[in-house]
């Protein structure tokens, strides 16, 4: 009915919020690493998006020079980019500890335009083709539209990130000591847990889940050096409006979010890039920490 | 001190020399000044390879014209007008700059075409492609050399329309451009007897393509039009693949596409995609050898922008020459008398509106099978006439022409 007084047939209707969660899916991965590392190291990782696009390259390079296929990408890809991550934490991050939050935002976005920068210079800004891998070509007629395999898979893998990262947090011993940190990271030192090593950790871990996406995303964009930039400002508003450092916050978000971007496809498609950060100025005006945030 | 005297007369003689040949040459240097996309979106298309395009024409004078040095400067505008009217202003303000040159971007174009119209200098556009730059946007000094909308929609658009696509859905990018391209191939449409059914603008750059491909399917249309470039035209066309909207048989209509835009789909994808260009670097013997040689330069086939940056220098280069003058009124004057006449055009005419007309070539992506090599990317269907391209002046809406 509703559909009906919009003037949108509901197969259009239907197809354009799966579309969303799909595209949702990427904020929620991507919203996830971010609030796992502001959470815990307390900076803003404007690098996310560059670490997203090493995470795609990543992909490209084991398959074109190690032989090593979409699946085998899917696990060495994030450990690669997150073992890179572990390096420029230990040599550049962990200097800003303590300090004001603006200086780790302006050394990660330098450091994102140094990575895109460097890999425009190499690779050149038009993006190299990545294939799907054969188990998931084609798609599947769902009536109100087609939907690719490689689609769906997408939403699977990111919910099973998103669950994974969850149980680590709320249900395991490290989670246990990474929430401690996050809440006093001092007396946790004092009961004799490394938490210089958490924090290293942490990081990795946020970067891997970039990486993730980025293998996610390589048979669906293009492999480009820029991939991550237009992508970037989007999941930090969704970060913002679920709450900095909350999880499921994240999650619920993201996924919300690219619904939301999905529908105002349909209805407003030139609005479509900035219905997220009108939401975020209502978020913002309505409850300052977020929807999922506590008050600081 | 007879010694000294001549020493001192032989002197002021070579001074006086030197100063005679360049007498009209402000400043005593020739300088152009490249402003381009170095680092965004458009830097394979123009960029880096834009400003060796022009270092090359250069080089062909031996680095000096009428008895002057000759020096490009180059600079990034990253794709924002403003950045680029402002870097406009301080080159010609502050370091002599004599002209602007490939000016990738049509807000970029627009933006320098004001600066340009103040200081009475010349802006020789290659990458930016709306038609509205020799018409209603038009300015006395701005040169529109490589291609516009127009001529895309001709070639392309009668193209498919001849082919039985007579019912046309647009994917537009929300700027100046993408309006201009998609009115341009809609007038081209409508006049051969096709109809637009409808267009969705999506954002620019966007990296999403499947929901505007599903507008577009909804819509029924036979051909999908592009009427974007760069990345959103590679990411729209991957998805109209994988949503499976070609193999149900809509056709898909590339209006802007560039060979690394190709290489980036995949040739796979890509094969039988038609295109409209102006220049293919494996056209005939002086396009090989020009190619060649920029190849040696950057590791990459040179784009029509980069040619075309390439040409309108040279042709500048060549008035200075015949004229002995750097003046802007002067070297326009013969810019127009003279024909254009390198390995990027034939016998093009620059008209007073600005616009420069040449042959443009409606061209096919070939199957991976058929290709003999990495580049061996196009084959050449048909040459478009430069004024079936262009459209006679009578036509152009420039108040100045």
């Amino acid at each position: 009915m509703l559909t009906d007084l919009l003037g949108f047939p509901p197969q259009v209707l239907f197809g354009q919020l799966l579309l969303g969660l799909i595209n949702g899916a990427f904020y929620a991965v991507l919203s996830l690493g971010l609030a796992v590392i502001f959470g815990l190291l307390n900076i803003v990782n404007f690098a996310h998006g560059a670490l997203y696009m090493l995470g795609a390259f990543a992909t490209l390079g084991l398959t074109k020079w190690l032989g090593i296929g979409y699946w085998g990408a899917l696990i060495f890809a994030p450990i690669i980019v997150g073992i890179f991550g572990i390096v420029l934490e230990r040599l550049l991050l962990r200097r800003l500890a303590g300090v004001d939050h603006l200086y780790g935002l302006l050394l990660t976005f330098g450091l994102a335009l140094v990575i895109e920068g460097t890999f425009v210079k190499l690779f050149g800004s038009s993006g190299m083709p990545y294939s799907a891998p054969a188990e998931l070509s084609g798609g599947v007629n769902l009536g109100f539209m087609f939907l690719p395999w490689y689609r769906g898979w997408v939403v699977v893998a990111a919910l099973i990130a998103c669950g994974a990262t969850w149980f680590l947090f709320e249900k395991t011993k490290i989670g246990a000591y990474l929430r401690a940190g996050t809440e006093n990271p001092r007396l946790l030192q004092a009961f004799g847990v490394n938490v210089p090593l958490l924090t290293t950790l942490a990081y990795g871990y946020g970067v891997a889940l970039a990486a993730f996406a980025g293998v996610l995303a390589a048979p669906i964009t293009q492999v480009n050096p820029l991939m991550g930039s237009n992508l970037i400002i989007v999941v930090f508003a969704v970060v913002v409006i679920g709450g900095m450092g909350s999880i499921m916050g994240a999650v619920v978000t993201g996924l919300a979010m690219g619904v939301i971007e999905g529908l105002t496809k349909v209805f407003w498609p030139e609005a479509s890039s900035t219905v997220i950060f009108v939401v975020m100025a209502i978020v913002l005006v309505l409850r300052p920490a977020g929807l999922f945030g506590k008050t600081a | 001190m007879k010694l000294l005297k001549s020493l001192a007369a032989s002197a002021s003689a070579l001074a006086m020399l030197a100063s005679a040949a360049s007498a009209e040459i402000s400043g005593g240097v020739v300088k152009i000044g490249v402003l381009t996309d170095l680092s965004a979106t458009y830097s394979d298309i123009a960029g880096e390879g834009a400003a060796v395009a022009a270092q090359m024409a250069v080089d062909e004078f031996g680095g000096k014209v009428a008895g002057a040095p000759i020096e490009i400067v180059v600079a990034d505008h990253q794709n924002k007008a403003d950045i680029a009217a402002n870097k406009a202003r301080e080159w010609g303000d502050t370091e002599g700059v004599d002209a602007f040159a490939e000016l990738v971007t049509t807000s970029v174009a627009m933006a320098v075409f004001e600066v340009a119209k103040q200081q009475n200098k010349l802006a020789l556009v290659s990458g930016a492609a709306s038609s509205p730059l020799t018409n209603d946007a038009c300015i006395p000094t701005g040169l529109h050399w490589t291609y516009n909308t127009r001529a895309l929609a001709v070639g392309t658009g009668s193209a498919i329309v001849k082919e039985g696509g007579d019912s046309w859905y647009f994917l537009t990018a929300d700027y100046a451009f993408g309006e201009a391209l998609q009115n341009d191939v809609s007038k081209v449409v409508e006049a051969a007897g096709g109809k637009v059914v409808g267009a969705a603008k999506h954002p620019f750059p966007a990296s999403d393509f499947s929901s505007f491909i599903l507008q577009a399917q909804a819509s029924g249309a036979k051909i999908i039009g592009l009427a974007n470039a760069g990345a959103d035209t590679v990411n729209a066309i991957k998805a109209a693949h994988e949503f499976g909207v070609v193999a149900a048989g809509q056709k898909i209509a590339g209006l802007l596409v560039f060979l690394p835009n190709v290489k980036s789909i995949g040739q796979e994808v890509a094969q039988g995609l038609q295109m409209t260009v102006s220049f293919y670097w494996d056209m005939d013997d002086e396009t090989r050898a020009w190619s060649q040689k920029f190849y040696e330069k950057t590791g990459k086939m040179p784009t029509g922008v980069q040619a075309g940056t390439y040409s309108s220098v040279l042709h500048y280069l060549k008035a200075i020459e015949a004229t002995g003058s750097d003046d802007t009124d002067t070297v326009l004057a013969k810019m127009r008398e003279m024909p254009v006449q390198d390995m990027f055009a034939k016998n093009g005419v620059l008209r007073t509106d600005g616009r420069m007309v040449h042959d443009m070539y409606l061209a096919e992506v070939k199957a991976p099978s058929e290709s003999t090599g990495e580049w061996d990317i196009l084959k050449i269907l048909r040459t478009i006439p430069g004024e079936e391209a262009f459209g006679p002046l009578s036509e152009s809406t420039c108040p100045t022409k």
